[in-house]
């Protein structure tokens, strides 16, 4: 009883009953999941078009055929003597099977090709003149070029992340709109007690400061609730996209722990900020 | 010491406009330390007046001073702490409904900062003045008018402001009551708190004669 009556006596505006407990979180909960989902998409998103763009760079593979495959020292000659050519290095055997892994799983006595990745002085080089060098020299042994296509997923990869981000600003921009709307309905319902407050002295920061406590507390909470859930949702997302990303199977790490963690301080200080700003500007009209 | 230069006081007109003037003309002053009625049929402007004085409302016209500091729309950041010195009985008491008594009185304490510790004996000190010894944990709406009132006068006076306004305080106390609340008045004027109370009871101000202004219409028709 003691406590409860100090506990209502550090809350003077009775904002524990005017700013409901369950439906704020609940929206800012509810955003905090699309926001994590934005963030993931755009991680997601990112690590693809890094792991494309540099494919781009790569953009002409050269395979020999088994038989030929003791001719790598000469094609790779062959090809740094071109004038097309930038860079030509020979794929490691390890760095084959790590490729090959998502479609072949892991086959350690498998032949592997001989293989050699070209990077044309210029994306938009013409391949057809290393093509006839290359099979003149060394039959069987084939170029292609994936340049236009690896470039092409970049950007798309590029657009999905922007559309993320899209997302994201999208949901921040609703949630400083809820919260707002939440503060005004707070101070509606509280009007009397802020005049009454008002006229014994308490100061805008003062008042404000409750307001903005207890709502960053409410949208820290919710964005909390929101992550939590984020976690499971993510997991399943990322075991489901993993092949795609050419990676392992490793959700728990693939997770982006750190945007999830930073979810609830945001939100909170969003939910402050946006309290402090509807409050004061509420409060221009008492002298 | 409270003075008023030319000071008008006009309200929002509900078109958004100001309203005619509920206060004009005010030039007055009452000194540190005194004890003076505000006299006035109903409407006159006496709470207009008391609200210009305790710094809930800026005048539209004219220089006021409170407590020696000149009140100016422009330098709002200066006026709470200036009003934490201000006691003030409302009318309407304006207690918070969902505080008890205990902390309805304890609110300007703790909003000036007092330690919990500290302003405990202050509180339940002021309660027994008013005679609410044990109703320290009720909720206004369980006390009545009178009780409701009484808590606002603890409410006014725990912090010894300096300056202390009071609207019509008797009007929910019977005459025993009300004459218990001018001794108590009056005993904080002893102690050299600057007091000032509207009322229109003339049998209060005869019982307890002092100086007066009187209001008609929102200007001043006699003082002293
Ligand atoms: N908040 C307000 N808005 C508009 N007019 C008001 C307001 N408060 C008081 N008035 C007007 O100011 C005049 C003085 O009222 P008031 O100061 O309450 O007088 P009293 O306290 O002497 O009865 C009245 O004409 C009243 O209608
Ligand atoms: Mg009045």
């Amino acid at each position: 009883m003691a406590e409860r009556r100090i506990r209502r006596a550090r809350d003077p505006l009775g904002l524990k009953r005017a700013l409901s407990d369950k439906l704020l979180p609940g929206l800012v909960a509810a955003m905090a999941l699309l926001a994590a989902l934005a963030l993931a998409g755009s991680r997601g998103a990112e690590a693809l078009k890094n792991r494309w763009q540099h494919g781009a760079a790569a953009a002409v593979t050269v395979q020999l055929p088994p038989e030929q495959s003791g001719r790598m020292d000469e094609a790779l000659a062959l090809m740094r003597a071109r004038p097309e050519v930038a860079v030509a290095e020979p794929v490691s055997p390890d760095r084959m099977r790590e490729l090959l892994r998502p479609w072949l799983g892991e086959v350690p006595a498998l032949p592997l090709p001989s293989v050699l990745e070209l990077r044309l002085k210029n994306i938009n080089l013409d391949p057809a003149p290393v093509q006839r060098a290359l099979s003149e020299a060394i039959p069987g042994a084939e170029v292609e070029a994936h340049g236009i296509w690896v470039a092409r997923l970049a950007a798309l990869a590029r657009s999905v992340q922007g559309v993320a981000l899209a997302v994201l600003a999208l949901v921040i921009g609703v949630a400083v709109a809820v919260v707002a709307v939440a503060t005004r309905a707070g101070v509606a319902s509280r009007r009397q007690a802020i005049e009454i407050l008002h006229d014994l002295g308490a100061t805008q920061s003062d008042i404000a400061g409750r307001f903005a406590r207890r709502i960053g507390l409410l949208a820290a909470g919710g964005a909390l609730a929101g992550a939590a859930i984020a976690v499971p949702a993510l997991a399943a997302l990322s075991g489901l996209a993993a092949p795609l990303s050419g990676g392992v199977v490793q959700p728990w790490s693939a997770l982006p722990w750190l945007d999830l963690a930073l979810l609830p301080p945001v939100a909170g200080l969003i939910g402050w900020a946006t309290a402090q700003f509807s409050v004061r500007r509420w409060l221009r009209r008492l002298p | 010491m409270v003075r008023f230069t030319e000071v008008g006081l006009r309200y929002p007109s509900p078109d958004g406009g100001l309203g005619p003037e509920a206060l004009s003309d005010l030039s007055f002053t009452l000194p540190d330390g005194s004890f003076t009625w505000l006299l006035g049929a109903s409407g006159a402007g006496k709470s207009s007046l008391l609200r210009l004085m305790h710094l809930a409302q800026l005048p539209t016209r004219g220089k006021l001073e409170v407590l020696g500091q000149q009140v100016r729309a422009d330098r709002r950041a200066a006026l709470p702490a200036l009003r934490r010195q201000i006691g003030v009985v409302f009318q309407d008491f304006r207690l918070l409904p969902y505080l008890s008594a205990f902390d309805n009185v304890a609110l300007p304490l703790r909003l000036a900062g007092r330690s919990e510790g500290s302003l405990r004996p202050d509180v339940t000190e002021m309660l027994r003045w008013v005679g609410l010894q044990g109703r320290e944990m009720s909720l206004p709406q369980q006390l009545s008018g009178g009780e409701q009132q009484r808590v606002a006068i603890a409410r006014a006076v725990v912090t010894r402001p300096a300056l202390l306004v009071a609207d019509e305080p008797t009007g929910n106390l019977d005459s025993h009551q009300a004459r218990r609340l001018l001794a108590l008045l009056t005993q904080m004027n002893r102690l050299g708190t600057t007091v000032v109370v509207a009322t229109h009871s003339e049998d209060l101000v005869a019982q307890f004669p002092s100086a007066s202004l009187r209001l008609e219409a929102g200007r001043v028709v006699h003082h002293g």
